[in-house]
C-alpha cells in the first residue's frame, strides 16, 4: 500500500480512454463501477472537448456482484455497438472489474460482432496511465495493421515522395494538439508527406495503412514507443529518436528526419533561425544566466527541458526527475549530464521535499510542482502533464518545433518576469516605489505584499517541508528570532529573493545554534550560501 | 404564504408510480463527498483505502485543488497486497501510523472503503476498531464505505454521518439536531433563526470539530437539512431520536415549511414563529423576483445526480414558475421525500435510476431550456446548443435558507443570462 496525496498519473484505463477519445470510429466498453465515469470530465471539462468520450461503462453495483456481471458486460457491449456503430470495439476492465475477473475480451468476442474487438488487459494495481495509453495504442495498431503486414523476405522500397507517420499524440495530452500542427508544418517544409497521424484523429482504417509510410516520427515515446518498435520489426519502418523540443533538439530533429527521408538538410538548416535563439542571445537575457532550475515531469518533457534550460537559457539544472518510471534509464542518463541525482518517483511529498532542499530560482514542472512552487514562493512554468484546464490555451501554443521553442522562451521567462525589472529593483531598492516591500509590477496594483514577519506563505512552506520530512520533526528545532535590525535589513532585499534569504539565514542560524539573527548573521549566511 | 405559490391541492406526486431505469449511470461514487466533508470537519482526515482510480477521482472531482496539507489521501492497494505478499491489514496499520505521526492535528480518522477494498473484502470496520484501540484517546478511527458499487455521489456523506452516530454522546435533555453538511454561513443563519424562534438547544451534524460532537437521545428531535441521509436517519432512529418530517430548506417555501415543522415539534406558537421569520422571508421573496422574471416558463430537465433533484424541482416549479420536463433522481426515498412529492405538480415526469444514453435521447428530443447534469455531460450538451447547470455546484455553494434562496435561483439563471449576453 502506498500513501498518496496526489497522483501524477491516473489508472491505466484512463490511458486507454485517451487513445479511444483521440480516435474516430473506436468505442471503448469499460467494465467499471459508476464512480469511474468521473473520467469523462477529464476530457469534457479539462480538455473542453465538445463531445463525450466514446466510452460505455457497465456501472455494475454491489447487488450485481452476486449475480451476473458478465451478462451486464455483454449487454453493454452489444448496445454500445448498436448505438455507436464503431469500426472497432475496445474492451477492458477498470481496477474493480479486474478483481472480479469477467474476461471482457472473451465476452465481447462471444457476441460475434462484425467488427474487430480489441481487448486490452491493463493491470491496474501495477501500471499507470501512460503505460495504459501506450499498450492500448499498440494493441489497436497490431489488430488493425497486422492483416497488411508484408510476408517474410520482403524489403521496403521508398515512396516517390518521402512519407512518414506521426505517432503518439492523444486526447488529454500536454499540447499534443498544437505539437501535431507544428510538426506537420515543419515536415511539409522539409518535403515529407504525412501518411497518418495517430492516435489523434485517426480511424481504425488509418491504422491499417500505417505500413505505407517510409518511417515514423515518434513525438511521445511514452505512448508510441512500443508501437514504433513493433512497426520497425513488422514493416521495416525506422523511427525518429529525437523529440523536437527546443531550438537545438528541433535542429537535430530536422537532421534526423532528412537523413531518414534522404533529403539534404543543408538548405533547410541554413534558414533555421527560431526567434527564441536570438532572444536568448539578446543582452537583456543576461539576467537569466545561472538561474537554478529544478525540472520534473514526464520523462520526455523533463529530459528535453533540462537540455533547453542548460543550452538555451544558460540555467543551471539543480534537480531532474520524472514520474515515468518506465523511462528510468533515460532519466538517469540525462541526470548524469547535469551532475544531479535523478529523482524517479511518483510521490508528491518526495518531490516537494527535494525541491525545497534544492532551493531553485525556477521550477519547470507539472501542475503539481506549480503548487509546490507557489508554497515555496518560487516561480514555476508548467512543462508537462498531468494537465490542467490552463494547459489547453485557446491560442496555438506548441512545445515542439520552431514555434514551440519560441513558446518555451516566453513561458519560462514569464514567471521570472523581472527581466529588466530585476536590476531596476536592485538599483532603486531604497526608492519608495521600488522599495523592498513593493510587489513586482506584474502582480498588479492590488497584489498584496506579505507583512514583514512572519510571512504566512513561508510558514505554510515550512509546514509543508515538515510534512515532507517527518524525521525533521522529532528533533526539536531551534527557533532563531530575528533582531529588529536584521529584520529591517532583510526588508531591503528585493522581495523575489527575500523568502530564500530568510530561509537560508534561518537554516544557517539553526545549524549553528544561534538564538538571535543579527545583521551580521544575515551577511554571514549570505557569504556562506553565496555562489 | 405569498400569492405566487400555489396552494397544495390534492397529493401532488405523492402517489405517483415512478419508473425505475437501469443502464449506464453517469454519476460519481460516494468518495466524492470527501471534497466537502473534509472542509467541514476541520480536524478530521479521510483515508481512502482503494486504487489509483479512487485517488484520481477525488483529485479530478476536486478540480485539481491542491492544498498544502489536504486532509484526505488514498492508501493505494497494489499488487503485493493482492498477491498476499503483504498483509493488507499490516500495510494499512503501517500507512495509518505514518500518517498520524506526520499529522498530529488529526483527531478523527475515517477509513473510507472503496470498490476494490469491498471486493477483496478488506474489513475496514475491524481495522478501525483495532486502530482506534491503538491511537485513542488522541485519535478516534471510524470507517464507512464510499464505494461506487454501494454509494452514489452524496450517499458518501450519508455513510460518513451514519458512521458518526454511534459515537455521539447520549443526550438526556430535549434538543434539536440539524443533520447534513451545510456551509457555515447557512449554519449561522439557522442558529440565529432557531434562537429567535425560541428553539434550543440546537446542534449540527456534522460538527465543525471532531471534539465537538453533538449529543443524541430519546428526547432529540432531528431535522434533515439534506435529502440524501437515509442511513444517517436510520442510525439516529436507533439512538431513539425522532425525525421531524418536512420539505427541505431550499427556497422560501421549503425553508418556511422546514422551520415551521421545527416550530411545531418544539411547541413554538404561530406568532413567535412569524415574528422570527417574517423579515428574512419577505426579504428573500423580494430577492427572488428578479430571477423569476427570467426563469418563469422556462423548461428544465434534471439528470439524476445528487438526490437534490426533487427539492430543487419543487422550488423551481412552485417559486420560479419553471416547467419540469423530466426530474431524474438516483434514488427515491419515499418516506423522506413524501413532503416534497406532495408539493410537486401532479404528473411530473419523475425517473429513478439512470440509463444515460436513453436519457440523453429524451433530453435531445425535448430540447429543454436548461439541463442540470454532471460535469461529464455539461460541455457536450452545451456544444449541442443546450444550456446546462453543473449539479456539483449546487452542493458546493451555500443554497439553503432564506438568505440563500436568491443565490440558488441565480445559479439556474446564470447560464441563461450568459447565453443571452454572448455574441460569439
Ligand atoms: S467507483 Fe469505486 S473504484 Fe471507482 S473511484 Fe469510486 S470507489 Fe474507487
Amino acid at each position: 500500500m502506498q500513501l498518496t496525496l496526489w497522483t501524477y498519473e491516473g489508472p491505466p484505463h484512463v490511458g486507454a480512454m485517451r487513445v479511444a477519445t483521440a480516435m474516430e470510429g473506436v468505442h471503448y466498453v469499460l467494465h467499471a463501477p459508476q464512480g469511474d465515469t468521473y473520467a469523462d470530465l477529464l476530457f469534457t471539462m479539462i480538455e473542453r472537448l465538445p463531445k463525450r468520450p466514446p466510452v460505455t461503462y457497465t456501472t455494475f453495483q454491489a447487488r450485481d456482484l452476486g449475480g451476473d456481471t458478465a451478462e451486464l458486460f455483454k449487454n453493454a457491449a452489444r448496445e454500445a455497438y448498436e448505438r455507436f456503430q464503431p469500426e472497432a470495439l475496445l474492451v477492458g476492465a477498470s481496477c474493480t472489474a479486474e478483481l472480479i475477473q469477467d474476461d471482457p475480451g472473451g465476452l465481447a468476442r462471444a457476441l460475434n460482432l462484425p467488427i474487430p474487438v480489441v481487448a486490452v488487459e491493463l493491470p491496474a494495481y501495477q501500471k499507470k496511465e501512460n503505460w495504459g495509453a501506450g499498450e492500448t495504442f499498440y494493441q489497436l495498431v497490431r489488430a488493425c495493421a497486422t492483416p497488411n503486414a508484408p510476408p517474410p523476405g520482403w524489403t521496403r522500397t521508398k515512396n516517390a515522395v518521402p512519407t512518414c507517420n506521426i505517432l503518439g499524440p492523444t486526447a488529454l495530452g500536454f499540447r499534443h494538439r498544437d505539437d501535431v500542427r507544428e510538426i506537420s508544418e515543419l515536415l511539409a517544409r522539409i518535403g515529407v508527406t504525412v501518411n497518418v497521424v495517430a492516435p489523434l484523429g485517426a480511424r481504425p482504417s488509418d491504422l491499417a495503412r500505417l505500413g505505407d509510410a517510409d518511417f515514423n516520427v515518434v513525438l511521445y515515446p511514452e505512448t508510441a514507443g512500443v508501437t514504433a518498435s513493433w512497426l520497425t520489426r513488422t514493416f521495416q519502418q525506422p523511427a525518429t529518436k529525437i523529440v523536437p523540443i527546443g531550438v537545438g533538439a528541433t535542429r537535430d530533429f530536422i537532421g534526423e528526419v532528412c537523413a531518414l527521408a534522404g533529403i539534404d538538410a543543408g538548405p533547410i538548416l541554413a534558414d533555421y533561425a527560431p526567434r527564441a535563439a536570438w532572444y536568448a542571445r539578446s543582452v537583456d537575457s543576461t539576467y537569466l544566466t545561472g538561474k537554478r532550475v529544478f525540472v520534473f515531469g514526464d520523462a520526455t518533457h523533463a529530459i528535453a527541458a533540462a537540455r533547453v534550460a542548460t543550452d538555451e537559457f544558460g540555467f543551471v539544472v539543480v534537480g531532474l526527475g520524472s514520474y515515468s518510471r518506465e523511462f528510468g534509464r533515460e532519466v538517469r542518463e540525462a541526470a548524469k549530464l547535469y551532475g544531479v541525482d535523478p529523482l524517479l518517483t511518483d510521490d508528491y511529498l518526495e518531490v516537494e521535499e527535494k525541491i525545497a532542499a534544492a532551493q531553485p530560482d525556477l521550477v519547470l514542472g507539472t501542475q503539481m510542482e506549480r503548487h509546490i512552487a507557489k508554497r515555496l514562493r518560487v516561480p514555476c512554468a508548467v512543462i508537462s502533464a498531468p494537465v490542467h484546464v490552463q494547459d489547453f490555451p485557446a491560442r496555438h501554443s506548441p512545445q515542439m518545433g520552431i514555434e514551440g521553442a519560441n513558446v518555451l522562451f516566453d513561458a519560462w521567462v514569464h514567471p521570472l518576469m523581472m527581466g529588466l525589472e530585476e536590476h531596476l529593483l536592485t538599483m532603486f531598492r531604497e526608492d519608495f516605489e521600488f522599495h523592498g516591500e513593493a510587489a513586482a509590477s506584474h502582480l498588479g496594483a492590488g497584489a498584496a505584499v506579505a507583512p514583514p514577519a512572519p510571512e504566512p506563505e513561508l510558514v505554510g512552506a515550512g509546514a509543508a517541508v515538515l510534512v515532507a520530512a517527518p524525521e525533521q520533526q522529532s528533533a526539536q528545532p531551534i527557533v532563531s528570532a530575528w533582531s529588529p535590525d536584521a529584520e529591517k535589513e532583510l526588508g531591503k532585499i528585493p522581495f523575489f529573493v527575500r523568502g530564500k534569504a530568510r530561509r537560508n539565514t534561518e537554516r544557517f542560524a539553526q545549524e549553528r545554534g544561534l538564538g538571535t539573527i543579527t545583521v551580521e548573521t544575515l551577511y554571514d549566511a549570505k557569504a556562506h550560501f553565496g555562489r | 404564504m405569498d400569492g405566487f405559490v400555489q396552494p397544495v391541492t390534492g397529493r401532488g406526486c405523492a402517489d405517483a408510480v415512478v419508473p425505475m431505469e437501469r443502464g449506464q449511470r453517469e454519476v460519481f461514487c460516494g468518495l466524492t463527498g470527501i471534497i466537502w466533508l473534509h472542509r467541514k470537519i476541520q480536524d478530521a482526515f479521510f483515508l481512502v483505502v482503494g486504487s489509483r482510480t479512487c485517488a484520481h477521482l477525488i483529485q479530478s472531482a476536486a478540480g485539481v485543488m491542491i492544498f498544502a496539507e489536504p486532509r484526505f489521501a488514498t492508501a493505494i492497494i497494489d499488487e503485493r497486497d493482492l498477491a498476499g505478499l503483504a498483509d493488507c491489514n499490516d500495510e494499512l496499520d503501517r500507512v495509518v501510523t505514518r500518517l498520524l505521526e506526520r499529522r498530529p492535528e488529526i483527531k478523527l480518522l475515517f477509513l473510507v472503503g472503496s470498490c476494490p477494498s469491498e471486493v477483496i473484502k478488506l474489513d475496514l470496520s475491524r481495522a478501525a476498531q483495532r486502530l482506534s484501540r491503538q491511537f485513542m484517546p488522541g485519535v478516534r478511527v471510524l470507517n464507512y464505505s464510499g464505494s461506487g458499487i454501494e454509494t452514489t455521489f452524496t450517499q458518501g456523506e450519508d455513510a460518513c454521518l451514519a458512521s458518526l452516530v454511534p459515537i455521539l454522546p447520549t443526550a438526556t435533555t430535549a434538543s434539536l439536531l440539524v443533520v447534513g453538511a451545510l456551509a457555515e454561513v447557512v449554519e449561522d443563519q439557522m442558529r440565529r433563526l432557531f434562537a429567535a424562534m425560541g428553539v434550543a438547544p440546537v446542534a449540527f451534524l456534522p460538527p465543525r470539530s471532531a471534539l465537538d460532537l453533538p449529543s443524541v437521545g430519546p428526547d432529540t428531535r432531528y431535522l434533515l437539512a439534506q435529502p440524501f441521509l437515509s442511513d444517517t436517519a436510520r442510525a439516529l432512529d436507533e439512538r431513539g431520536a425522532k425525525r421531524i418530517s418536512a420539505p427541505f430548506p431550499l427556497g422560501v417555501e421549503g425553508t418556511t415549511l422546514w422551520l415551521t415543522a421545527a416550530a411545531e415539534a418544539f411547541g413554538v406558537g404561530a406568532a413567535a414563529l412569524e415574528s422570527a421569520i417574517a423579515a428574512p422571508r419577505e426579504r428573500a421573496e423580494r430577492s427572488l423576483d428578479r430571477h423569476r422574471a427570467l426563469l418563469a416558463g422556462k423548461r428544465i430537465f434534471f439528470f439524476p445526480d445528487s438526490q437534490l433533484e426533487l427539492p430543487l424541482a419543487r422550488f423551481l416549479s412552485r417559486e420560479m414558475g419553471m416547467d419540469l420536463v423530466e426530474v431524474g433522481t438516483p434514488y427515491l426515498h419515499r418516506q423522506h421525500m413524501t413532503p416534497e412529492l406532495e408539493l410537486l405538480p401532479e404528473g411530473t415526469a419523475l425517473v429513478e435510476g439512470q440509463d444515460v444514453e436513453r436519457q440523453l435521447d429524451r433530453c435531445r428530443a425535448e430540447k429543454p431550456d436548461l439541463v442540470v447534469c454532471g460535469l461529464g455531460l455539461a460541455n457536450p450538451l452545451e456544444a449541442e446548443g443546450i444550456a446546462t447547470k453543473w449539479s456539483i455546484e449546487l452542493l458546493f455553494s451555500p443554497t439553503q435558507g432564506f438568505d440563500q434562496a436568491a443565490d440558488l435561483a441565480e445559479l439556474f439563471a446564470r447560464p441563461l443570462v450568459r447565453r443571452a449576453k454572448l455574441r460569439v
